[in-house]
């Protein structure tokens, strides 16, 4: 079936003529039409512009002129990323009716590389959450197990990839986003470093911590997207002028010799024992290929949890103010003066979880508070970021769980902090700005997906898919696939 | 001893300049004045959300220039911060502004208010964007709709906060003055208070002489013109010495400037201070300033007002008062200087232009000077058929209103309209045996002994020959004329 290929077996088919674009578009579309109303993943679906752009690639084709390894492959995007003309909503009803008049440069380099758009996937609001279930439409399922999350925030992402409803995805990564998820859906997720994917058109939830990064059904899946939407943007100054290698062009050269870390305060009483059993092994498949471990130490770990929830929600604060019923998006109606407009607006237009971040983060962001919890929490980033670079003085890699546990039961994190804690793995890697990547690692016994987590140097992704690939290729989890629909 | 002689006055200035780049401060929007609501904006400017901040090094280094212009230390890393609050023309409903980390600090500017000079500290110097504008239907209170222009939300904004240095209103205003001739000088803001492209807030307080403390500080808004910033500042330091003479306590508050009323009214007060939740703006790195750079801009900037001023007076000797006059803006002066270099005599340039030129034009700045239709050569031509007796001081003054009118040098309208003055005592001659002829009362009273009847006949000669006689040779006919009878 076209849809179980991964993209480079895909870009094979349509230079041979074996198949075309509009063939694998038409696939993808019939799998969401059949799967989608139980997963649902998409908020939108383009498919008119979908097929435009497919009978576009296949011209090329035709002519013998493809645009590169992505030409008139399908894709779709969690949306927070601002799309022309299609509605963008970010998971939240003060941007349900949003239409942006401009794309995301990531969407730009995706387009530009002739990827085909088959729509916008589902999220948590403003990309606050781990589960998908603070989504203001609906929550997302979990193609391995129906009665579970799919992670998040990225839920509709890392869904659409394992569910093969897109060859690939883009979501977002904050403060897990990608990674957690990916690992909940048993499908690659990498968080690139902060600075190397631009960030103009995300929908900003955190300004210091966003990033946005592939989810695919196989690394060099990863490295061929993550080349594509890489590099400096003059549009985002946060952008870092780090030439892009060609990340596939390394991926097979292999691990012999390379030294991989592995943190103590990675592994934690109260984890899940089939992630830490799962993981485990897929260390020692790491040694095995030549890789030499040995322990590291990150000693702040422990506070990266707090730092990042005033860091996160202050420039969430901030980065919602602008969602006021003045200009774009809901506006609710009967507000007796301006400020009973803006109240009745983002009372009725944000969910609970936004409006707690918001106002924590306007807490912590007050006059007489600011030095004990944002300037503490800059503090605990720097160190988190000291304890990264003197690992990495030792080692060229660290590998860790993604996520404590595997994908939970709906409703079953409803404490804010229960919910939190699921990234406590993850958020290290955002507030150190490092790149990380969630590579599948098996499964438990009930049959739900194991992420590895794989945490490299700033600008170094090149290494990370090197690791990945290596244990990956010595693996078979990637054969397996959720039973879905007829497949069931 | 009066309440004035018991408190000093205490004034400190916030002013705003808009720069006059072409874009704005974080996107390549226009900041052209005047078009449509609405058609100079992007994404970036209205705040739409994925849009990201980028600076425009052009508004850094004019902030630069102004910044060594006024002696402040430039700092090697700055850093932009957002400054939170809510109102529909800010599309982001936060400022991106600077808080700790400001481009420039501790400046100085030399005032000279009546024959004393002092100088005035400068706090801080930092750049930030501008808001937009709202149109309301009807006034504020009543408004059943308001429109937003967000034209002018991103235009660069230069803050200028002064020490609490200044001593009086009148202090205040020529501190104003100072500042703005340097703005002007430097090409960074048009200068234009009633446009709005320079704003001033005060901070002003009272305390008894004396005493080090300062005191209840209040603060002045909406004084839109150097007038109006004079005005609100004598009303309010009559209003708080009264107050305080009266026994009453002051409490910190911001006033508004009501120049219809002549008054300040009370807008909010400390209570409703707003927590602007300033942090470091995220989308920005911070901004390093190579010391290289701020050296090369330092070796381009221009001669500035106060060493012109100096300049003026000592090499073209020039009253003081004239020499400010003429440094206020960098056009006038290169005008001045020019005219001179071609005529030689800077007082009679300093004259025509000061009185005849400034009267013509509509302002003294340098847009009205580069449009002025007379070019320096054409002022020289005109003095010079003063100098060589071709046209007398009285017929120049219409000559110039002419040639300000039609752009035309003096030389060809004097030639056109015959305008030549006549000195040959032979033409003259006849003219003058006339205006005796018709006034024999006055040449009898002259023989009487009054002496005032020989500027009358003056007159009547010079009206018959439309002011082309030559009024020294005018004098010796008659007088020679009048002793012989």
């Amino acid at each position: 079936m076209l849809t179980d290929l991964t993209i480079s077996e895909l870009g094979a088919r349509f230079r041979s003529g074996e198949a075309t674009s509009t063939e694998a578009t038409r696939a993808y579309l019939a799998r969401v039409d059949a799967l989608d109303s139980e997963l649902r993943a998409f908020l939108t679906v383009t498919r008119e512009q979908a097929l435009a752009q497919a009978a576009d690639a296949d011209a090329r084709f035709r002519a013998g002129q493809p645009l590169g390894p992505l030409d008139g492959v399908p894709v779709a995007l969690k949306d927070v990323l601002c799309t022309r003309g299609v509605r963008t909503t970010c998971g939240s009803k003060i941007l349900e009716h949003f239409v942006p008049p401009y794309d995301a440069t990531a969407v730009t380099r995706l387009l530009d590389a002739g990827a085909v758009l088959l729509g916008k996937l589902n999220m948590d609001e403003f990309a606050m959450g781990s589960s998908t279930e603070h989504s203001a439409f609906f929550p997302t399922r979990n193609p391995w197990d129906l009665d579970r999350v799919p992670g998040g925030s990225s839920g509709g992402a890392a869904a659409a990839v394992a569910a093969r409803l897109a060859a690939a995805t883009l979501g977002t990564d904050t403060g897990g986003s990608i990674r957690q998820p990916a690992a909940f859906c048993g499908t690659v997720g990498f968080k690139p470093t902060y600075g190397r994917v631009s960030r103009y058109g995300l929908i900003a939830f955190a300004s210091s911590l966003d990033q946005i990064g592939p989810f695919t059904r196989s690394v060099e899946d990863a490295a061929l997207v993550l080349g594509t939407i890489a590099g400096v943007d003059p549009m985002d100054s946060t952008s870092v002028d780090v030439p892009v290698p060609d990340y596939r062009a390394d991926l097979a050269r292999g691990i012999e010799g390379l030294r991989i870390g592995i943190p103590a305060e990675y592994f934690i009483d109260g984890m899940d024992p089939e992630v830490e059993t799962g993981v485990r092994a897929a260390i020692a498949t790491l040694e095995r290929l030549g890789a030499r471990t040995e322990p590291v130490s990150l000693p702040h770990t422990e506070y990266g949890l707090a730092a990042y929830y005033l860091i996160a929600p202050a420039e969430a604060s901030s980065n919602l103010a602008r969602y006021d019923g003045v200009k774009y998006g809901l506006r609710s109606p009967g507000g007796k003066d301006l400020i009973d407009m803006y109240s009745r607006t983002r009372a009725a237009g944000f969910g609970d979880e936004v409006k707690r971040r918001v106002m924590l983060g306007t807490y912590a962001l007050s006059a007489g508070y600011y030095d004990a919890y944002y300037g503490q929490a800059q503090r605990v980033r720097t160190l988190l970021a000291r304890d990264f670079a003197q690992a990495f003085e030792r080692v060229d890699v660290i590998a860790a769980p993604t996520t404590p546990g595997v994908a939970f039961k709906f409703g079953e994190r409803a404490e804010p902090l229960q919910m939190y804690l699921n990234d406590i793995f993850a958020v290290p890697v955002n507030l150190a700005g490092l790149p990380g990547v969630s590579v599948p690692a098996g499964f438990t016994a009930g049959g739900l997906p194991i992420g590895l987590q794989l945490i490299g140097r700033a600008f170094d992704e090149a290494t990370l898919l090197r690791t990945a690939h290596a244990y990956e290729q010595a693996t078979e989890w990637r054969a397996r696939k959720p039973a879905l629909g007829a497949d069931r | 001893m009066s309440a004035e002689t018991t408190y000093e006055t205490v004034i400190g200035l916030e002013v705003h300049a808009q720069l006059s780049t072409a874009t704005k401060m974080f996107c390549g929007c226009s900041t052209a004045f005047g078009a449509a609501p609405n058609t100079q904006t992007c994404p970036v400017c209205q705040g739409m959300p994925g849009s990201l901040p980028v600076i425009n090094h052009r508004a850094i280094e004019f902030g630069i220039k102004t910044a060594l212009a006024l002696g402040c230390r430039v700092n090697a890393a700055n850093r932009f911060a957002r400054k939170h609050y809510y109102y529909p023309d800010m599309p982001k409903n936060y400022q991106i502004s600077q808080y700790e980390e400001p481009l420039a600090e501790d400046g100085r500017l030399a005032i000279a208010p009546g024959d004393a000079s002092r100088e005035i500290g400068i706090q801080r110097l930092h750049l930030e964007e501008d808001v937009g504008k709202l149109v309301h239907e009807g006034t504020l209170e009543t408004a059943t709709a308001s429109h937003v222009d967000y034209n002018r939300a991103g235009v660069p904004l230069m803050e200028i906060v002064s020490r609490p240095d200044l001593r009086s209103p009148d202090e205040a205003a020529a501190y104003l003055r100072a500042l703005r001739a340097i703005l002007v000088y430097l090409g960074v803001c048009d200068g234009n208070m009633e446009e709005g492209s320079l704003r001033c807030d005060a901070n002003v307080s009272l305390r008894p002489r004396g005493q080090e403390a300062l005191g209840t500080k209040i603060e002045i808004k909406n004084m839109n013109s150097f007038k109006n910033v004079q005005h609100a500042l004598e009303y309010e330091v009559r209003r708080q010495t009264q107050a305080l003479a009266s026994g009453q306590r002051l409490a910190q508050e911001t006033r508004l400037w009501d120049p219809d009323a002549g008054r300040t009214v009370s807008m909010r007060s400390k209570e409703y201070a707003h927590d602007y939740r300033y942090f470091p703006e995220p989308d920005l790195p911070p901004l390093d300033v190579p010391p290289r750079w701020v050296e090369d801009i330092r070796a381009g900037l221009p001669e500035l007002p106060a060493a012109k001023r100096e300049r003026f007076a000592h090499a073209y000797g020039l009253s003081a008062y004239d020499a400010d006059l003429l440094t206020q803006g960098r056009g006038l002066a290169e005008y001045f200087e020019e005219a001179t270099r071609a005529h030689g005599n800077a007082k009679t340039v300093a004259n025509w232009v000061l009185n005849e030129l400034l009267r013509e034009l509509p302002g003294d700045d340098d847009t009205a000077v580069a449009a002025c239709p007379i070019p320096p050569a054409h002022l020289v031509g005109l003095l010079r058929l003063i100098d060589d007796g071709t046209i007398s001081g009285r017929i120049a003054k219409d000559v110039f209103e002419k040639m300000y009118r039609s752009g035309e040098p003096a030389e060809a309208i004097v030639r056109r309209e015959g305008l030549t003055q006549v000195a040959d005592a032979g033409e003259l001659g006849g003219v003058v045996e006339r205006v005796l002829a018709e006034h024999p009362k006055v040449v009898a009273d002259f023989g009487a002994g009054k002496k005032a009847a020989l500027g009358f006949l003056v007159g009547q000669v010079m009206k018959a020959t439309g002011g082309r006689a030559n009024p020294a040779v005018v004098n010796a006919l008659l007088a020679e004329k009048l002793t012989k009878t």
